[in-house]
């Protein structure tokens, strides 16, 4: 087979509870995830002979990657023929893309891939955990930034966001419509964080953070894990759920690589992984039923809806204009568990679990009618960005 | 109001690097210091001793006029440290001289309100310990 992706499928998911408080350590959460991951693919941990993470153990106390491969492998006593971490690569899918690869070299048959924040606890200790310091020194990728007294990604987005509020004149009634469809969604999602809808008074009430991004734009940290099952397809045949396969994957880099100087800040790095996924299929973007579009911003969300096609490039807003095309309802339901705006901040794994949650028809409440056969994901951030192609194929 | 660079919290600053010394030092001489290509003068930026234009490893810093323009920018208002002054103003700026090199900075000595992308910008620097950071004000077109 041309594309080796197709050759592989995810075969099982699992999530912790997520929560602003979770009151057992990001080890335990991270074990919740995978062991009802590994028993949701019917799986056993013998079973498992690959794990990949995006972006490994960062050591630190700020809760963005309080967990690795090897807490996580020596908690479980895997046996691996591959394991892996990576940073430096497409967003955080990179962890997914490699996995394809290592399963494709026959290195390993079933992959166990996760994501663990446990950024609402660090943050109770916030000052003492903060990357940064007054007056201290700051690293990559915040090294040409910090000394601006930019701190943090809304710093780095909000550039970006303007200008491409600017280039492309969308209205903020209309950027309001990502953050009001997730809440929406939300609502009908018991495990997200926040639940009671939002309307166009809330947003605009809300305090802006730095210009254009308003609260409402923001994703939520949270403490949680997610964890899926990559395994190879005549593998994947033996398992539980009904065979969905991944069908083309975006994983380039086109770009300057460098937050500072990215070719367009206006559409980030989404244009070229876009175009090199719909190179490996058949499908086009009618053909997608469900789309989980990375929302670390509401901006995030509006440059995938572009760069992937579902509507012109710098045309979002008129796209998104009242909500009803990207509803539960519409004729492209975005990020239907409520996205990390208000689902909380998975880290695009929240995406790859609801993908699944609804081709594998389990939304309850959430569930999008007709049947989703095929899922859209993506994740984006200056230049990290990566998508992918979930086909459901029984 | 019109001064949004008074921040009482200190920058958090760069660890000076064989590469970058020129950049955040230059403003001790009130000179704004980008690495170009002394083969086929193209600025590389950030610095680096490769030219991606000409392949040249003879790339070194040079100053460049100081002028740019605002190609996008933020007002930011949240508080992300205590004592931390806002709202203040991040801005990539480019440079007059080639506008695909792009400068994260703040616009101070002006109405923050009045700042618009496109807008004619000149550097000024401020001292912070070893470095200099530069900085960028609005000038008149004319200037």
């Amino acid at each position: 087979m041309k594309y080796p992706e197709k050759n592989v499928a995810i075969t099982g998911i699992g999530q912790s509870r997520v929560s602003r408080d979770a009151g057992v350590s990001p080890l335990s959460l991270t074990l919740d995830a995978a062991l009802e991951a590994i028993a949701d693919a019917g799986l056993e941990r013998s079973d498992i002979d690959g794990m990949s993470c995006w972006p490994g153990d960062y050591q630190d106390a700020s809760g963005m990657a309080p967990v690795g491969i090897p807490a996580l492998q020596d908690a479980l006593r895997l046996k691996l023929g591959w394991y892996s971490n990576c940073r430096e690569t497409a967003g955080q899918f990179g962890a997914i893309f490699n996995a394809i690869a290592a399963i494709s070299a026959n290195l390993c048959r079933h992959v166990l891939i996760f994501r663990t924040m446990y950024q609402a606890t660090a943050r109770k200790t916030s000052f003492a955990n903060a990357s940064f310091q007054p007056g201290g020194r700051a690293f990559w990728p915040y090294d040409w930034f910090a000394p601006y007294h930019a701190y943090a990604a809304a710093s780095q987005q909000a550039l970006y966001f303007s200008r491409y509020v600017h280039e492309s004149g969308i209205k903020p009634e209309q950027v309001a419509q990502i953050a009001l469809i997730c809440r929406q969604n939300a609502s009908l999602n018991p495990a997200a964080i926040y639940r009671t809808p939002i309307t166009l008074d809330d947003y605009f009430d809300a305090p802006i953070i730095s210009s254009p991004l308003r609260l409402f734009d923001c994703d939520v940290p949270i403490d949680g894990s997610t964890a899926i099952i990559l395994s190879r397809v005549d593998c994947a045949r033996d398992t539980r759920n009904p065979l969905t396969r991944i069908e083309a994957i975006g994983s380039s880099m086109q770009y300057r690589n460098s937050w500072t100087q990215l070719d367009d800040p206006a559409t980030q790095a989404l244009p070229g992984v876009a175009e090199m996924m719909w190179g490996r299929t058949d499908l086009s973007p009618a053909d997608v039923d469900v789309a989980e579009l990375y929302d670390g911003f509401s901006f995030h969300t509006i440059n995938s809806l572009e760069a992937l096609g579902f509507c012109p490039k710098f045309e979002a807003g008129a796209f998104i204009d009242g909500g009803s095309r990207i509803a539960l309802d519409g004729e492209l339901p975005i990020n239907t568990n409520g996205g990390a705006l208000s689902a909380g901040r998975m880290h695009a794994y929240g995406q790859v679990h609801e993908a699944c949650v609804q081709l594998w028809g389990r939304g309850d409440r959430r569930q999008v009618a007709g049947d989703p056969r095929v899922a859209a994901l993506s994740t984006a951030g200056g230049p990290l960005a990566g998508c992918f192609l979930l086909v459901r194929d029984d | 109001m019109d001064d949004t660079d008074k921040t009482h919290a200190a920058r958090s600053l760069p660890f000076l690097t064989v590469d970058n010394r020129d950049f955040w030092t230059g403003g001790a001489n009130n000179r704004l210091l980008i690495f170009r290509c002394n083969s086929c003068a193209y600025y590389v930026h950030p610095p680096t001793t490769f030219c991606p234009r000409c392949e040249s490893r003879d790339v070194g810093a040079q100053p460049v006029s100081g002028f740019g323009t605002i190609f996008s920018f933020t007002m930011n208002y949240k508080k992300w440290f205590p004592g931390l002054d806002v709202p203040y103003i991040i801005a990539f700026v480019v440079l007059e001289e080639q506008d695909d090199v792009r400068l994260v900075s703040n616009i101070v000595d002006c109405n923050p309100d009045d700042v618009r992308i496109g807008q004619r910008v000149k550097v000024r620097f401020e001292q912070a310990s070893d470095i200099w950071v530069p900085l960028f004000a609005p000038v008149s077109d004319l200037s």
